[in-house]
């Protein structure tokens, strides 16, 4: 099972699939998994993406520009796949993409492209029956949120029926960078905790290492997202790859730097530009 | 899911509340100005040579469209959860604009969400939402409509859920606002049931309105669904052709593009293409402007017991016209997508036979668009 939370905090890595186009994010999933990320969200970029703040929705709209599409996403997670057998995969999409691909034919595909498991943000638990189903045949990981103002009866739902880790939302609101992490985020770590034992990730707005040391504090991961996909932005395709390693290796702190440094440079030295 | 819990369950003690009831009655009645009229539309009735044509006249009601029916419920609800911030989107902005009003009327402060295009389609209604002291946030994403600005006043509720109401303008979203707005806006369908019985001593063997997110349609439908010999038709927008992103008709029949999907927490017929992305729409009138039709109405479609069909923007632009030159009401341009439809289908129909037209909107605040349109 590839989706191990061994380092602590260890670290989960957003990236918007398709963005700035599909050859460089399979690089950049490459480079972050080099840096030290313990799992990779693959997000599936959607036309209406309403849990997500300016810079994923720019994201999205730009890969949706080139076409992406979810069975194009999960062709992208079997190439990392072969290349890192223990990265953690986890698909991240909204509800559509999928339901349109089907649900049955979505777990096969994405168990058969060698991927842990999958979060979809606007599936709620009250109604995720058929797609739990789906998702234990084919002994694939369901991940949900859960949000600062759930009540503990629904927490527990949420616990009981996430696999691989849970998501625990830091704040209420869109993703997006925030100056500190807010004091809703210990206090929902301490709730969940009640009701499971798997690893708790706390996400939305980290993006500085004094976060993400924070983070680790009281939790077992944390998720960095819109701060990656800015870094994606701003360097551009050739550098995507490198700057991602080196954000992540920074967020981790600068004990790995030098470890890590060398090996995701050699990613984008041979990747071709886009 | 917290709010939405929230809500259901104020809901749900409202409903039970009969001074709940009792305050929304009085102020349908006396700010709103219910009941409103069922006009019996005799030139057009004549013109056509067909079926006996009544009109609902929800263009009659203050803010002039059906929308004030569902703000007013919902205000009553925001002061019992105790909140003072409201959001609301709006596609043409009539939901703005009676958003605005309950907003000042109960003094919650009010930001509405528009999309950029539809803020230049009705400047006017951008300006009365100003007037009446709401915020107007423009939408610049996707094709800044009414869509865009439902996400993003998704993202403001689940920013300031703790603070905030959202005042879905729909029969969209998540549980409960596709059954509390249908609640809401069923006081239309049961005066007319009244008002019809009293006029012809019988109920009407159609009745037509117009479907975008479908509020003023089942809110004239619901009343009438135990009685299976009244037709129930729902028209969408069938734009400027077939090809996707040229119309918003998600279950007309000949319509191809919508299939079974989620959008903004409703699973129903949503248009998309084929990796399940939600496609752009076009139609003439911004308030019918939109991917997904209420669930409701899906059911209704599945079961046969409402049918839709389309009009095109020429056809509600003519449509527009004759009512205004027939009857002197001019419509909105979402309800003359009614009144297209009443022309096609009256002359095929018995003289004695009855067709009941909701006019859901007046057109004044598509006086601009149909300047642009029409050469007069």
């Amino acid at each position: 099972m590839p989706l191990n939370f061994n380092a602590k905090p260890s670290l989960v890595a957003y990236v918007t699939c398709g963005d700035p186009d599909l050859a460089t994010t399979r690089d950049i999933v490459l480079a972050a998994t080099d840096a030290g990320a313990q799992v990779v969200e693959l997000g599936v970029p959607f036309s209406d993406p309403v849990a997500d703040g300016p810079v994923i929705q720019r994201a999205s709209e730009r890969a949706l520009r080139n076409g992406t599409t979810l069975v194009q996403v999960l062709e992208l997670a079997r190439e990392v796949r072969k290349q890192r057998p223990k990265a953690g995969l986890i698909v991240f999409s909204y509800l559509n993409p999928v339901l349109r691909l089907g649900l049955s034919r979505f777990c096969a595909a994405a168990a058969d492209a060698g991927v842990d498991g999958a979060l979809i943000t606007d599936l709620t638990v009250e109604e995720a029956g058929d797609y739990l189903r789906a998702m234990r045949a084919r002994g694939l990981a369901t991940v949900f949120l859960a949000a600062p103002t759930s009540t503990d009866q629904r927490l527990k739902r949420i616990a009981d029926v996430s696999r691989g880790f849970v998501y625990a939302v830091s704040r209420t609101g869109v993703t997006g960078t925030r100056e500190e992490v807010a004091a809703d985020a210990r206090e929902l770590v301490r709730r969940l905790r009640k009701f499971t034992r798997l690893p708790i990730a706390v996400g939305f707005g980290i993006s500085t290492p004094a976060q993400f040391a924070e983070v680790g504090e009281f939790a077992d991961a944390a998720v960095v997202g819109s701060a990656i996909v800015q870094a994606i932005e701003q360097a551009g395709c050739e550098r995507a790859p490198q700057a991602v390693a080196e954000l992540i290796t920074s967020l981790r702190g600068a004990r790995q730097r030098k470890k890590h440094s060398a090996i995701s440079t050699q990613h984008s030295a041979k990747r071709s530009s886009c | 899911m917290a709010a939405l819990e929230e809500l259901e369950c104020e809901y749900a003690k409202a409903k039970r509340d009969p001074r709940f009831q009792t305050e929304l009655d009085d102020l349908l009645r006396n700010y709103a100005g219910r009941p409103t009229p069922l006009s019996f539309a005799r030139r057009l009735t004549e013109k056509l040579g067909g079926a006996r044509i009544y009109l609902k006249r929800e263009d009659l009601l203050h803010t002039g469209a059906h929308k004030i029916n569902n703000c007013l419920g919902q205000a009553l609800l925001t002061r019992r959860m105790g909140k003072r911030r409201v959001i609301a989107e709006t596609g043409a902005g009539q939901h703005g604009v009676a958003a605005a009003t309950v907003c000042a009327l109960f003094g919650f402060d009010c930001v509405v969400y528009m999309g950029t295009e539809d803020m230049r389609r009705q400047e006017l209604n951008v300006f009365r939402m100003r007037l009446l002291g709401a915020e107007v946030r423009g939408v610049d994403s996707g094709s800044r409509t009414l869509k865009d600005a439902i996400n993003e006043a998704m993202r403001d509720w689940v920013t300031n859920v703790r603070t905030t109401h959202y005042l879905l303008g729909s029969v969209l979203g998540a549980h409960p606002y596709p059954t509390m707005v249908r609640d809401f806006q069923s006081v239309i369908g049961r005066e007319a049931r009244l008002q019809i019985l009293k006029a012809e001593g019988r109920l009407p063997d159609v009745i037509v309105a117009c479907v975008g997110g479908g509020s003023n349609a089942i809110g004239i439908f619901y009343e009438f669904l135990p009685d299976k010999n009244v037709r129930l038709i729902g028209v969408e927008a069938g734009g400027r052709g077939w090809s996707l992103g040229d119309h918003a008709a998600r279950v007309a029949a000949g319509i191809t593009g919508a299939a079974p999907g989620v959008l903004q927490g409703t699973y129903t017929y949503v248009l998309q293409d084929d990796a399940g992305q939600i496609a752009s729409t076009h139609s003439v009138s911004a308030g019918l402007d939109y991917p997904a039709i209420g669930p409701e109405h899906a059911q209704l479609r599945d079961s046969g017991r409402a049918e839709y069909v389309s009009a095109s923007d020429a056809e509600a632009l003519e449509a527009c016209t004759l009512l205004a030159r027939t009857e002197g009401i001019i419509p909105a341009l979402e309800s003359a997508h009614a009144v297209a439809e009443t022309i096609k289908r009256a002359p095929r129909m018995k003289k004695t036979d009855i067709m009941l037209v909701n006019v859901s909107g007046r057109g004044d605040k598509d006086i601009g668009i149909l300047r642009e349109q029409l050469a007069l």
